[in-house]
């Protein structure tokens, strides 16, 4: 029981992690390397309105998260709209984004450490324990827990169910042929990116919400979040929610169970496995 | 094609810092009569925090008082203000000896202060041994200081050994054993990196030593960000201490699953990061009690000017580790170059066998080796204070068992 509860709220962090970076690279195409600064970003903007105004993180959430909306869909208007018109559709914007974002990834960090440090930065908030079936969780993990299941559940839900949905999956699946039906795909993109943004300065609110950090810790977030969403498939959000629990889940079994310094190698060989036996992912479509 | 641009943006980047450091060294003082001082910091990448912590706003502080006071004073009487030449390794050892490198050989500078951290001090010590530089390498680490101080003559390691502090902390242990205030079980978790496998292979020896039974022995790796699973493990391992050989993140993680869960164990001890500032606002006040490395010595009238000092000029205070042991190596140099100039063989046997009145007291090097330091330090009343050696002036004795979060 235990190891069920802790490791399902653990993965709920890592899945709500995910979500935003499965988007901007399943739908708009972009692997953003940036991903884990964004996610800071947010988190330092969160501790900044908590300690300058006293503005409550869950208030601050609704303010983040369209700040967020709206800085992905700069930085797509500004950073990577030409990257795309270059590219015409191929394989070659995978690339040029990814050097692209890399760039960015310092340019924020030094923005970061320019304006609030190098410090460790951390706010103390909700920060008690709460029991669930007799186990102890930290309130803040199992808020940021149910923000991952609202925000996954809801978007997946969107991304099926609606019209709007309908569009985006069209432009993930063949962004070449999206156009051919009236599908304006450079709108979508941009919407997709911005989401995506959104979705990572949500996630980092909650990272600011449970944990200690400081400007230099993105690239730890990037890779967490890159190998659900691999294993989970690429733009899949129930896959990268599926793949963030069972990552929680397995983690957390065998560092209960086995030995806590086991939980890298126990992570990466099942991505391994995911890799070699389903490299779309375990819930990607067979191209 | 792209690969070249981000090359030359690179290039471009790094030139433009440097122009501007450069600049901004230049503008203030440009006659040829300074005392050039250049140092590589991690100031982006992994090490940027803990260099930002501990060792930059030491060498911005020492400078800017050098030169307030009319700048380094030399034999003869004379003062010469001090030019900083400042390189950013961006966390990487590749681009720390290029930089060192660069200094001793295209910039000349007169000294170059070292780096932050074990590996990167490692790192420039036969660089900075084969250009005849004076190495105080104040934030390392290391059970082979002996050996490296023999190996290269010019370098001084001023923080000890993994195997000082874990032997610290079982000193201070068996004493609480011994007056009955806590059992002989310990809970003992370490990082899976250089810092805690060093820590941690000092303190099993020591424990079994000590006769204590170590219940719960776990490594963890780095980057783990929850703790949750450990912590509830080693709750119901009915030890009474928890020993953790951590780094900040990990320090700071599990402080908060501590509290979150109610994990009240008598004797609470974490590693780096808990002599931090920051540690008190992580344990949200309720730090009384928490032992870890390093310590100060808080009555010291020295001391508490060098923490308000240090508030003045970076806007927080040092850490309660290896900070004032940093101010203390620049002041240990500022005397040795008054004593002796800046010819490197001299100055460096002039550190290595002096006598320097600095904040943390009297120090002198054996074997050019800091000895005289704190092993274990615990929070008391808002301070971080030393407590053990027992025996060394100004130890406060320890709070056990710590009271509850």
């Amino acid at each position: 029981m235990t190891i069920l509860v802790l490791g399902l709220v653990l993965g709920g962090t890592y899945a709500l992690l995910a979500l935003g970076l499965t988007i901007q690279y399943g739908i708009a195409r972009i692997m953003n390397l940036a991903y884990g600064e964004m996610t800071l970003a947010a988190a330092f903007v969160l501790v900044f309105l908590f300690n300058q105004l006293g503005l409550p993180p869950l208030l601050s959430i609704l303010f983040v998260a369209p700040a967020g909306y709206v800085t992905g869909w700069l930085l797509y208007t500004v950073m990577m709209r030409p990257l795309v018109a270059r590219s015409g559709g191929g394989g070659k914007l995978e690339l040029d984004s990814i050097l692209a974002t890399f760039g960015l990834l310092f340019v924020v960090q030094g923005l970061l450490l320019l304006f609030f440090g190098s410090n460790f930065t951390s706010i103390s908030y909700l920060d008690r324990g709460v029991s669930v079936f007799g186990v102890t969780v930290a309130l803040n993990r199992l808020i940021a827990f149910a923000v991952c299941i609202v925000a996954g559940g809801g978007l997946a839900l969107a991304l099926t169910r609606t019209r709007w949905g309908l569009i985006m999956r069209a432009v993930a699946l063949t962004p070449g042929s999206a156009p051919l039906v009236g599908i304006d795909v450079t709108r979508v993109a941009r919407q997709a990116f911005a989401l995506g943004t959104a979705l990572a300065a949500i996630g980092g609110t909650s990272v600011a919400m449970y944990q200690t950090f400081s400007a230099t810790d993105g690239v730890v977030f990037t890779m967490k979040a890159l190998v659900i969403v691999i294993m989970g498939g690429v733009g899949n959000v129930p896959g990268a929610l599926a793949a963030g629990f069972a990552l929680g889940l397995i983690e957390t079994f065998v560092a209960t169970v086995i030995d806590p310094g086991l939980t890298l190698a126990a992570t990466f060989a099942i991505f391994l496995i995911v890799l070699l036996w389903r490299p779309e992912g375990l819930f990607g479509r067979r191209a | 094609m792209t690969g070249h641009s981000r090359r030359a943006f690179m290039h471009a980047a790094a030139t433009c810092s440097l122009l501007a450091l450069t600049l901004s060294g230049t503008a203030a003082l440009a006659d040829d009569h300074t005392v050039k001082i250049g140092y590589a910091i991690a100031k982006t990448g992994p090490n940027a925090t803990g260099a930002g912590i501990t060792t930059l706003p030491n060498y911005q502080l020492w400078v800017s008082k050098v030169n307030e006071a009319g700048g380094l004073a030399m034999p003869d009487g004379s003062k010469r203000m001090i030019e900083v030449v400042e390189y950013d390794d961006r966390s990487s050892n590749e681009d720390l000896v290029r930089a060192i490198e660069r200094l001793a050989t295209q910039d000349n500078v007169d000294i170059i202060l070292p780096p932050w951290g074990t590996g990167a001090n490692l790192a420039i010590a036969p660089l900075m041994d084969r250009f005849g530089y004076p190495q105080l390498a104040v934030t390392a680490v290391t059970d082979k200081a002996p050996e490296f101080a023999a190996r290269w003559k010019r370098s001084f390691w001023m923080l000890g050994g993994g195997h000082d502090y874990a032997v610290g902390l079982a000193d201070a242990l068996t004493a609480a054993r011994d007056a009955g205030t806590i059992n002989g079980k310990i809970a003992m978790v370490s990082v899976a990196d250089g810092f805690g496998i060093d820590l941690v292979n000092g303190a099993r020896p020591a424990f079994a030593d000590a006769g204590f039974e170590v219940v719960y022995d776990k490594s963890y790796p780095l980057g783990t960000s929850d703790f949750a699973a450990i912590l509830n493990e080693a709750k119901d391992s009915g030890a009474d201490s928890f020993v953790a050989f951590s780094y900040p993140p990990g320090s700071f993680g599990m402080t908060k699953t501590a509290q979150s869960i109610s994990y009240n164990p008598k004797v609470f001890y974490i590693g780096v990061g808990g002599a931090f500032p920051i540690y008190a606002k992580i344990a949200d006040g309720k730090q009384q009690g928490v032992m870890s490395i390093g310590g100060v010595n808080a009555e010291s009238e020295a001391i508490q000017t060098y923490f308000q000092d240090h508030i003045d000029s970076a806007g927080a205070p040092p850490d309660s580790w290896a900070s004032a042991i940093t101010f203390a190596s620049l002041q240990m140099l500022e005397q040795a170059v008054e004593r002796v100039g800046l010819d490197h063989e001299q100055l460096a046997a002039e550190l290595s066998t002096g006598t320097f009145d600095t904040i943390i007291g009297e120090v002198k090097l054996e074997d050019n080796q800091l000895r005289d330091l704190w092993w274990v330090g615990q929070w008391q009343d808002g301070a971080f204070k030393g407590v053990n050696p027992a025996d060394k002036a100004g130890a406060s004795s320890p709070i056990i068992p710590k009271p509850e979060w």
